[in-house]
């Protein structure tokens, strides 16, 4: 019933993850964007809405805005650094990658960079959602466009 | 605080959460279960259990006067003349569902106004939304004051000749504001409307008289008052339940069937279609007793024990916690919802895990009342029989630890 191995407090609250909750990257909405989504967690009410501008099949910038629980909003900011400038086939790959880590696959740690901070969640079920959040508004907005 | 005692009747009290002693801050949301209730299910599955209504066989006797035995002792709670206005569902929910559908059709028209408020449970709500969708009546809000009290100052002009039915809960899940039901009854049934109270919250916690409060129908669920998952109760007047139509058609709540037609048992079998859960519901009749015997004016008034010295506790705390609802406990029952500065509920809650107390974050099934109290959840530490002093001081000190760790963040 119980964990095998019982989660550490630090294990999900990173250093790194906080530190974008704080002081968050890329925080506003871009003018005039190619893409602008908002998605939107029913469960717990988190919000993130992503404006990106593409150019030559690639983010040349990307801006999050949102509210929720810190892993909902490092999550968001952390994506908006690791995005920009990646062409839409590798923010594809990468996509994939993030969501296989949170599922609790070993990632390319190459691949991933700083969202490895991100690991942790992959033993909380219920957050697992949080962190994804903001890479399925990334999806959906790449989507349709 | 007087010490009810009873915290050693709940297994469940005895568990490691993180190494840490359970502190279990969430019977809102559904309560813990005795000894005697966990038995009960076990020893009806071992020794009576047959479906009932049918055989004329022993164990479907046994198994029949259990499931009616727990009718009346729920009648008898909360003052029901008889034990044939006790209709057994799944949930509040499907209570409140049955109501909308049963009732709500045959009796709603286009331009016919259904009054609720903004403290409702999402399942106070869709059910009429569903209605006004299918029918095209309309959905209109008593207001709620700063305070978390509903704002009564204009229900004369609120309960029109159009009020259909009126419908809100006994005890916000939320706000913890216990209403003035029996006022608002009272008006909504002079003006010829239906009264439904969402008693949830209500049946759990406080004493409940259904005659004294005159009203049309009353729901509640048997989990969130030490029963187990899977039984809901809506009681109704009479008169009500035996003009209102079936609500699911089957067995059970057949009298004849021919090839082209059929006639229905009367309330409360009507109601109750298919095999009903009788094992559950059995159970429920023994923490019905279980209740009975601490007396419910005991459950209350350690409620508001505990609430009271939660919020002083809360109070103390060097931060600007934002504590909603009423602030007089005569008007409040055991429910703590609070926005911590800088800290979203959803980490508030994963902090507390780790020091094993349970408590809730989210919206609460009532996003229209975040939308009003302008915040996208909340975290919200609730209170039953069980708890006790040392629940509330873990809560405290595993809040005051969270702060400091997310402190940076707040400020």
């Amino acid at each position: 019933m119980m964990p095998q191995d019982e989660p550490k407090f630090d294990e999900l609250y990173r250093e790194l993850i906080l530190d974008h909750y704080r002081y968050p990257h890329n925080r506003g909405v871009l003018e005039k964007p190619d893409v602008d989504m908002q998605q939107h967690n029913p469960v717990c009410g988190d919000e993130i809405r992503l404006t990106a501008i593409i150019e030559d099949g690639t983010i040349s910038q990307i801006e999050f805005m949102g509210q929720g629980c810190s892993i909902s909003q490092a999550s968001a900011s952390m994506l908006t650094d690791r995005v920009t400038g990646l062409e839409l086939t590798d923010v594809d790959a990468l996509s994939v990658e993030f969501r296989n880590m949170l599922r609790g696959d070993d990632p390319d740690e190459q691949m991933m960079q700083d969202l490895m901070a991100l690991q942790g969640v992959s033993k909380y079920p219920v957050r697992v959602k949080c962190a994804v959040l903001a890479w399925d508004t990334l999806q959906k907005a790449l989507k349709l466009k | 605080m007087k010490d009810m005692s009873v915290r050693s009747d709940f297994p469940i009290m005895d568990r490691l959460i993180h190494d840490k002693p359970l502190t279990y801050l969430d019977s809102a949301a559904t309560s813990q279960k005795p000894a005697v209730v966990i038995d009960a299910l076990a020893d009806f599955y071992r020794n009576n259990n047959a479906n009932v209504h049918r055989g004329i066989y022993t164990l479907s006797e046994e198994s029949t006067l259990a499931y009616e035995t727990a009718r009346v002792k729920v009648a008898n709670f909360i003052n029901a003349g008889s034990e044939e206005q006790i209709i057994f569902t799944r949930n509040t929910t499907e209570s409140l569902n049955l109501i909308a559908y049963a009732w709500g059709r045959d009796n709603i028209k286009e331009g016919d106004e259904i009054l609720i408020t903004p403290m409702e449970h999402h399942s106070n709500m869709i059910p009429w939304m569903l209605l006004c969708k299918e029918i095209g009546c309309k959905l209109k809000y008593i207001s709620i004051n700063e305070d978390g009290t509903l704002d009564l100052s204009n229900l004369d002009e609120l309960i029109s000749e159009n009020t259909k039915i009126v419908s809100l809960t006994h005890m916000s899940n939320v706000l913890g504001t216990i209403n003035p039901i029996k006022q608002i009854i009272e008006k909504a049934n002079k003006a010829g409307a239906l009264s439904v109270i969402d008693g949830a919250q209500g049946a759990p916690h406080l004493p409940v008289d259904v005659i004294d409060l005159d009203v049309d129908l009353y729901a509640f669920s048997a989990h969130k008052m030490l029963g187990p998952t899977g039984v809901g109760v809506l009681y109704g007047k009479e008169k009500i339940l035996s003009a209102m139509s079936p609500f699911l058609g089957g067995g059970e709540m057949i009298d004849e069937v021919y090839e082209d037609r059929f006639t229905t048992k009367e309330a409360p079998w009507k109601f109750e279609a298919g095999t009903p859960n009788f094992a559950d519901v059995a159970a429920f009749g023994v923490a019905i007793d279980y209740l009975d015997d601490i007396g419910m004016d005991n459950v209350r008034q350690h409620e508001i024990d505990i609430t009271q010295y939660a919020l002083d506790q809360v109070r103390k705390i060097d931060r600007d916690i934002t504590v909603f609802g009423p602030k007089n406990l005569d008007i409040r029952g055991g429910v703590l919802a609070f926005d911590f500065p800088g800290v979203h509920p959803h980490d508030v809650a994963q902090m507390m895990d780790w020091d094993g107390v349970q408590i809730r974050a989210g919206h609460h099934c009532a996003q229209p009342l975040m939308r009003r109290l302008g915040v996208s959840a909340t975290a919200r530490a609730s209170f039953y029989i069980y708890n006790n002093q040392e629940d509330v001081d873990r809560f405290i000190d595993s809040l005051k630890k969270g702060g400091e760790f997310f402190g940076d963040a707040s400020r």
